[in-house]
C-alpha cells in the first residue's frame, strides 16, 4: 500500500488486514502505563487540513504519536495556503521538508489524488517518498471513517459480512456514505441507503447497494443503522422542506430506535445534530456504538500508518 | 505570390489530379499538368485534399489571457490543424462586447496571417446576460457574423428573445452556449454513475436539453437564425432533430472530444478531462456521431480551450475547463468518424469546412475544389498515424485530453489563398511586404 486514497484501493483481504492490525495494537496498548509504540520512530508525519475537523485531525495525531512518529499539524488558517500558495506548491513543500506521510482533509473531491499524483511524479524526480492518506476530500471520499466503522461493527456484530447495514440522511453530500458503501460491500455487508430523492445523488442506483425512501420498513431488518449528519452548510438548493419534516420522516426517534432488532448497533460518524437526525436519548443508549467508533478511530489510523509506512505485518 | 502548383493530390479522396493556383485562386485542375516556371510545388503522393478547415469555436485568448494562449500562438495551431479560418470567441479581458475589440481581433489575426482569424461578438455587454451589446456596430464596422456568450449561457429567455428578434435584422448568427445556470450551480462533471461516485456535483443533461429546446422556440417566432455551440448530450439530438423538420433555422455544433471520449476518463481526477459542457457517456459520443453522420449535427467546431499550467495542475474544482483542439481535430473526426465508416471525404469537408462557412457565411471558405475558386486547402495523409505530444504543440499551453494518444491523419500542408501556411509540420511565415 502507497496511499490511502479510496476504499477502492482496498481489497477484502487488504482491508480485513488493516482491521486485524488495529485490533492487535488495541490489544497492545491494553492497560499499558505509557501508551507508546515505537514503530514509527524518526518517521514525520504532517496533517494538513483546509477544512475544519477536530475528531479526525487529533485523532491521527494521537495515533501517529502513539507510534512515537513526530508529527506536525498544518492549517490552511495561519500557513503559506492563506497568501494563495496553490496545493501542489504546499504539498510538495511538504515532500522536500521530508515527510513520509501527509494526511490531507480538502473541501475539493479527488484532493487527495492530486497530492498522490504529485508526490509519485516527485519521487520519480528526486527519490523522496511521501505516501498521501485522504481524511476527507470533498463529497468523494473518507476512507479511515469507514475503516473504523468496519471495525466497530465487526466488534459489536461479531462480523460485517452477510450484515445489512442502513445508511441514512444526506447521501448526497456524505464523504461518509461513499466510503461506507463501497468498503462494505466490500467485506460481504448488504447495504441499505434510506434518504429522499433529493438527498441522493443521481447515480447512486448503479452502486453496489438498495435504495430505500422509507425508514420504518427497513429498521426491523437491520443489524446497524448508520445515520449521516444533515450538512446544514451544505443545504443550498432546498433539498427538503423543513428541519422538522426531516426529522419526522428520517430521524432516529427513540420508537424508531425500538423498530431495530434486539441486536441492532446505532452508529454516527459525528458531529451529531441532536434532535435533528437522532433523538439524545438514542445517542446516549446501549446501542449506540458512537464513542467506540471515536476509539477505534485511533486504532485503525494507527494501522494505516503502520501498514503505509512500516510494511503490511506478517 | 500566392502561385502554388500542387501534384497528385486526391480531391475529396477521390480521383488523383495536378492543380495550379494563381493570384491566390485555382485556376487549372487535370491531369498530367506540369508546374509552371519557378513555381513553388507541392508532391501530395496521392495524399487527400480537402478545402480549407473552418472552425466556428476557438478560444484564442488575446487579449487578457496571454499566458495560455495568443492570436499568434492559436494560429499557428490552427495552421498546422489544417484551418484557414477560425471564430474566435469574445469571453477575453476586455470582452469582445464591443467594435474596438473585435476590430483589434480581426487585424491581429490579419497581421499574423496564418489563418482568417474573425471575431465572434458578444450577445451582451460584458457576458452578463443582462443588456444587449452593440450588435448591429460589430456587425458593420467589423463585420462580425456571429455573436456568443460562450462560457455563459444567455440564460433570461426574454434576453434571448431580444437578440434573435435584433439578429435577425442584421442576418447575423447567434450562437449558444446551452446551460441552464440554475441547474448546474456547482457542477463539476456529467451527472451520472461516474460524478456519483467520485463526489462530484452533477451537469445534468436536461440543463442543456431545455435551453436548446426553448431556444429553438424562441427563433422559431423571431424568424431568426439559431446556433447551438458544443451540443454533449444524446436527448439534445432528438430536439435538434424535431426543430429541423419544423423548419427552424437551427445548425449545431459537436466538439472532438465530445465524439471520443467520456467521463470515464475523469477517474484520476487529472483536470485536463475538464471541460464545459462535461464529457458524458459512451452512449452520448455514440449519439453524437450519429448525428453527425445523419447531419442533424451540422458540424464539427473544436472549443480550443488553452489553459496554462497553473490553470489546469490543481485541484479538479478549481480548474478552468477546456482543452486544446486545433491541432487534434482532424485526427479524432478520422479515428471516430472516417475510420467506422460513418463519414467519408466529402462528409468530412462539408463538417469541418462547407457548413460552417455557410453558418458563419463566409463567401470565401469551404468552396468546392474547382477552377476559380480560393486556394483554401488542406492536404491529409489519412492513414499517417502519430502520438499527441502537448509539449510540442503549437499553443502556449499544452493541456490537450490526448497525451499520449496514438491517432490517425497528419495535415501534410494548408493553404490559404494560395499561400502555404503549414508544410510537413512546420510554419511558413508570411513573407513582410
Amino acid at each position: 500500500m502507497k496511499h490511502l486514497l479510496t476504499v477502492t484501493d482496498l481489497d477484502a483481504a487488504t482491508a480485513t488486514a488493516l482491521l486485524d492490525t488495529s485490533d492487535r495494537l488495541r490489544q497492545a496498548l491494553l492497560g499499558r502505563e505509557v501508551r507508546k509504540l515505537p514503530t514509527l520512530r524518526g518517521r514525520t508525519v504532517i496533517t494538513m487540513f483546509y477544512e475544519d475537523s477536530t475528531r479526525t485531525r487529533v485523532s491521527f495525531e494521537i495515533a501517529g504519536k502513539w507510534m512515537s512518529a513526530d508529527t506536525v499539524n498544518v492549517s490552511a488558517k495561519g500557513s503559506s495556503v492563506s497568501k494563495g500558495e496553490s496545493l501542489r506548491d504546499t504539498s510538495l513543500t511538504l515532500s522536500a521538508m521530508g515527510a513520509d506521510c501527509v494526511i490531507v482533509r480538502h473541501p475539493a473531491s479527488g484532493a487527495a489524488h492530486r497530492l498522490a499524483g504529485w508526490a509519485d511524479k516527485d519521487q520519480a524526480a528526486t527519490g523522496t517518498h511521501t505516501s498521501i492518506v485522504n481524511a476527507g476530500d470533498g463529497t468523494h471520499e473518507h476512507p479511515t471513517q469507514a475503516l473504523l466503522d468496519a471495525a466497530t461493527l465487526r466488534d459489536r456484530l461479531g462480523s460485517v459480512a452477510g450484515r445489512r447495514i442502513g445508511i441514512v440522511g444526506d447521501v448526497l453530500h456524505s464523504r461518509v456514505a461513499r466510503s461506507n458503501v463501497f468498503l462494505l460491500a466490500t467485506l460481504g455487508a448488504e447495504v441499505v441507503l434510506i434518504a429522499p430523492p433529493t438527498l441522493l445523488p443521481v447515480g447512486a442506483a448503479q452502486w453496489p447497494c438498495r435504495v430505500s425512501h422509507d425508514i420504518d420498513a427497513e429498521l426491523p431488518g437491520l443489524d446497524a443503522i448508520m445515520m449521516l449528519r444533515v450538512q446544514a452548510e451544505r443545504m443550498t438548493g432546498g433539498f427538503f422542506p423543513s428541519s422538522r419534516e426531516y426529522a419526522v420522516s428520517y430521524g432516529l426517534s427513540e420508537a424508531r430506535a425500538a423498530m431495530l432488532p434486539e441486536h441492532g448497533v446505532v452508529l454516527h460518524p459525528g458531529p451529531m445534530v441532536r434532535g435533528m437526525e437522532i433523538a439524545p436519548s438514542v445517542a446516549d443508549s446501549a446501542r449506540a456504538a458512537i464513542l467506540a467508533q471515536v476509539r477505534n478511530g485511533v486504532h485503525v489510523r494507527m494501522a494505516v500508518l503502520y501498514h503505509l509506512l512500516a510494511g503490511a505485518p506478517e | 505570390m500566392s502561385d502554388l502548383f500542387i501534384r497528385n493530390a486526391r480531391p475529396y479522396g477521390d480521383d488523383a489530379v495536378d492543380l495550379v493556383v494563381s493570384g491566390g485562386v485555382i485556376t487549372e485542375i487535370g491531369t498530367g499538368l506540369t508546374a509552371p516556371d519557378g513555381v513553388e510545388t507541392i508532391d501530395a503522393e496521392g495524399r487527400v485534399l480537402l478545402p480549407g478547415l473552418v472552425d466556428l469555436h476557438v478560444h484564442l485568448r488575446e487579449p487578457g489571457g496571454e499566458e495560455s494562449e495568443t492570436i499568434a500562438t492559436g494560429s499557428r495551431a490552427a495552421a498546422l490543424g489544417g484551418f484557414t479560418a477560425v471564430f474566435a470567441m469574445p469571453n477575453t479581458s476586455p470582452v469582445a462586447d464591443t467594435d474596438v475589440v473585435t476590430s483589434h481581433v480581426r487585424r491581429r489575426g490579419a497581421e499574423v496571417g496564418l489563418v482568417d482569424v474573425h471575431p465572434v461578438g458578444a450577445v451582451t455587454v460584458g457576458l452578463k446576460g443582462e443588456r444587449l451589446a452593440e450588435l448591429g456596430t460589430m456587425a458593420s464596422a467589423s463585420g462580425v457574423r456571429m455573436f456568443s456568450d460562450d462560457g455563459h449561457c444567455v440564460n433570461d429567455p426574454l434576453v434571448m428573445r431580444r437578440a434573435l428578434e435584433y439578429a435577425s435584422a442584421l442576418d447575423v448568427v447567434i450562437a449558444q452556449h446551452a446551460e441552464d445556470h440554475r441547474l448546474t450551480q456547482g457542477a463539476q462533471a456529467n451527472e451520472g454513475v461516474v460524478a456519483s461516485r467520485l463526489g462530484l456535483a452533477g451537469w445534468p443533461a436536461t440543463a442543456e436539453e431545455t435551453i436548446v429546446a426553448r431556444d429553438c422556440a424562441l427563433a422559431r417566432e423571431a424568424g431568426a437564425r439559431l446556433h447551438v455551440c458544443h451540443v454533449s448530450s444524446a436527448r439534445t439530438v432528438d430536439v435538434l432533430r424535431s426543430a429541423k423538420a419544423a423548419g427552424v433555422k437551427v445548425s449545431a455544433e459537436v466538439t472532438p472530444h465530445h465524439l471520443l471520449l467520456t467521463d470515464a476518463a475523469l477517474t484520476s481526477y487529472d483536470p485536463v478531462n475538464k471541460v464545459n459542457p462535461p464529457l458524458r457517456t459512451a452512449a452520448d459520443t455514440q449519439a453524437m456521431r450519429a448525428a453527425l453522420a445523419e447531419g442533424v449535427i451540422d458540424v464539427v467546431a473544436t472549443d480550443h480551450a488553452p489553459h496554462a499550467s497553473q490553470y489546469k495542475d490543481t485541484e479538479w474544482q478549481v480548474a478552468k475547463p477546456g482543452m486544446l483542439g486545433l491541432q487534434t481535430a482532424l485526427s479524432v473526426v478520422v479515428h471516430t468518424m472516417v475510420e467506422p465508416g460513418l463519414l467519408d471525404w466529402h462528409g468530412v469537408a462539408r463538417v469541418m469546412s462547407e457548413r460552417p462557412a455557410e453558418i458563419a457565411g463566409l463567401p470565401d471558405q469551404g468552396r468546392p475544389i474547382a477552377v476559380g475558386e480560393p486556394a483554401n486547402l488542406t492536404l491529409v495523409d489519412g492513414d499517417e498515424p502519430w502520438t499527441v505530444r502537448g509539449a510540442t504543440l503549437a499553443s502556449l499551453a499544452s493541456n490537450t485530453p490526448y497525451e499520449g494518444m496514438r491517432l490517425p491523419a497528419v495535415v501534410t500542408a494548408t493553404v490559404l489563398r494560395g499561400r502555404v501556411t503549414a508544410r510537413d509540420g512546420r510554419i511558413v511565415e508570411p513573407v513582410a511586404t
